[in-house]
């Protein structure tokens, strides 16, 4: 290699180190960027949660920059809106449903799942079909004629009103069913000749050794019902005694001459726990379904 | 174990689920359809009277009402959130499939959105969105807007409904991009290397090979977000329920208010359900015709 080429190679290499640095800067200055938007509404609302509004008189929300950087940090806003709001009462309720929906969805997904995976029966593929067809269904108009259903069966307004209709779902149904599909047919036929029972068989196997799957579908249960807002918010429009946090965080916002800091701190109560369970199972979100139906 | 006994576990072992859905997801399609062709109002259930059949009666007195018509163009409007929502979550899936320090860091971070409650995003955006919020304070900051010409953005009939779009989109593409981020698995890295080796840009690579591979993903997205952009309704409640001037007033807040807001009206109201249900089919159906025609030249 002649002198000036080896120079002009030297010259190319260093221009594609360069090149390659500029990108990754700027792949990281788009990654913040978005990391931004994607947060800030959320720490902004926990910035407005503890800030210390007895500080000084008129304090608002919309003084910036001071809002987004709160200089007096106090917990009062959390003792306050739990003590005049009954947030306990609320953050109860949200447990309650949560609790119930979560264990019914376990309960029938699991038990309907192992038929379907590991027996024969007659109609099994038609039974199958139906259930996943109720992902496609137009369900436009169903939340009326539950509600009226619920009346009929008086447990309109109860907690049993909200959770009993969302606990059998296909989607749940599908997961455990792949859980079970990849357990060993010899460890099943081995019990069987043990003299166990299908029932033993699902309860002593297939449940045990389905954990993961069970906790994928119970997280994601949680989340789903403890965010949502219209169903309860309609399941329960005849005792809003009984609403969850998600109904009864935009109540708040009514009430109480709509003190901000209250709402902030009412909001921080509903979001930490969910975020919490979010950064301890994230791996279940990030792999999305395939998270679910591997575990 | 006999066949009769294998039969009796299995069908004792569905029971729940199955009468759960047969109750709850199945007869309210089926009991919801017939109450579009019927007369049928709470003062009725109220007093046991059975729906009674008119026929195409509430269809026709659900599109002669300004206010359903207004309802339907509104949920029309709000697909415009479906290009930009499946673009930027695709390319977002494409920036975080990278091997780089910190990116699954940055992925969950995104996520954070998703497992955000509506009520909490109503409360959120509702302080960002105001007339002294944050939004108008950046822009005054930057001298982009006078303090005398500014509005709250939920209150503003122009804006409005584009303000709840723009939250649909923030809660969202975490969503769509891990949808996304499992479909760009399925590509071959040396696809990529080859192209950057016949100096493709990023650009390039991103519309030439990208898009036309994830075809299938996109569809199924597309759908998705179709159909929930088609039935808004959660979002139009907690922000603004339908006002100001029923600018946000959406097809499926028609059939909610009809059926617990206004007149208790529960026929009317199913038929309202029914007609937008038929414009998500059609929807869907355009969307998988638009999706593959498309792919006839790309791949």
């Amino acid at each position: 290699m002649r002198p000036d080429q080896e120079a002009q190679a030297r010259q190319m290499r260093a221009r594609a180190v360069v090149r390659k640095t500029f990108g990754t800067l700027w792949t990281y200055a788009v990654l913040l960027a978005i990391f931004v938007f994607a947060v800030f509404p959320f720490f902004w609302t926990l910035a407005i949660s503890i800030t210390d509004k007895t500080v000084a008189s008129g304090i608002s929300i919309y003084s910036f920059p001071a809002s987004l950087l709160p200089r007096h940090l106090t917990l009062s806003n959390f003792v306050e809106v739990f003590n005049t709001f009954k947030l306990g009462k609320y953050l109860w309720n949200s447990v309650a449903i949560a609790g119930l929906t979560v264990v019914g969805t376990l309960l029938v997904s699991a038990l309907a799942a192992y038929p379907l995976a590991r027996l024969n029966f007659p109609l099994k593929n038609l039974i199958f079909g139906a259930i996943l067809a109720t992902l496609v269904l137009p369900q436009e108009t169903s939340f009326i004629v539950n509600v009226l259903t619920l009346r009929d069966l008086h447990i309109l307004g109860t907690y049993w009103g909200v959770v009993v209709p969302i606990i059998s779902t296909a989607f749940g149904i599908f997961v455990m069913r792949q859980a079970y599909l990849a357990i060993p047919a010899t460890l099943l036929e081995a019990a069987r000749i043990d003299g166990a029972s299908e029932m033993q068989i699902l309860s002593r196997i297939m449940i045990p050794l389905s954990l993961p799957s069970l906790t994928a579908l119970g997280i994601f249960t949680l989340v789903g019902i403890w965010n949502t807002y219209f169903w309860p918010s309609l399941a329960l429009i005849t005792n809003q005694d009984l609403y969850p946090l998600s109904v009864a965080v935009l109540t708040l916002k009514g009430q109480f001459n709509y003190d901000p800091f209250n709402v902030a701190a009412g909001a921080m109560v509903m979001m930490l726990p969910i975020l919490l369970v979010f950064l301890l199972a994230q791996r279940f979100f990030m792999r999305g379904l395939e998270g679910a139906v591997k575990g | 174990m006999t066949r009769a006994a294998t039969t009796f576990i299995a069908y004792g072992m569905l029971f729940p689920a199955l009468i759960l859905m047969g109750v709850f997801t199945f007869y309210p399609v089926i009991y919801g359809a017939y109450l579009g062709f019927s007369h049928y109002t709470a003062a009725d259930f109220g007093a046991h009277n059975a729906p009674r059949w008119v026929g195409l009666e509430n269809f026709h007195t659900v599109f002669a009402d300004p206010l359903f018509q207004t309802g339907l163009l509104n949920s029309l409007k709000y697909l415009a959130v479906v290009p930009v929502l499946q673009l930027v979550s695709l390319a977002v899936a494409v920036l975080v499939n990278q091997k780089l320090p910190f990116i699954a860091f940055f992925r969950a971070s995104y996520y954070i959105p998703v497992i955000t409650s509506i009520s909490l995003a109503a409360v959120m955006w509702d302080w960002i969105y105001a007339k002294d919020g944050l939004i108008n304070w950046s822009l005054e900051a930057l001298h982009l807007l006078q303090k005398s010409s500014a509005f709250g953005y939920l209150l503003n009939t122009d804006t409005a409904i584009w303000a709840i779009m723009f939250v649909t989109f923030w809660k969202g593409f975490g969503y769509y991009m891990v949808l996304y981020l499992a479909g760009l698995q399925g590509i071959p890295a040396e696809l990529e290397e080859a192209a950057t080796l016949d100096g493709a840009s990023r650009s390039q690579i991103f519309w030439r090979i990208t898009v036309p591979l994830m075809r299938p993903t996109i569809l199924l997205c597309s759908l998705i977000s179709t159909l929930a952009a088609i039935r808004v309704l959660e979002e139009i409640i907690v922000f603004t329920n339908g006002g100001p001037l029923n600018s946000t007033y959406t097809g499926l807040m028609y059939v909610y208010s009809k059926a617990f807001g206004l007149d208790f009206n529960y026929g009317v109201a199913s038929a309202a359900g029914l007609v937008i249900a038929l414009v998500g089919f059609v929807l869907s159906y355009l969307n998988f015709r638009l999706t593959r025609e498309s792919g006839g030249e790309g791949a």
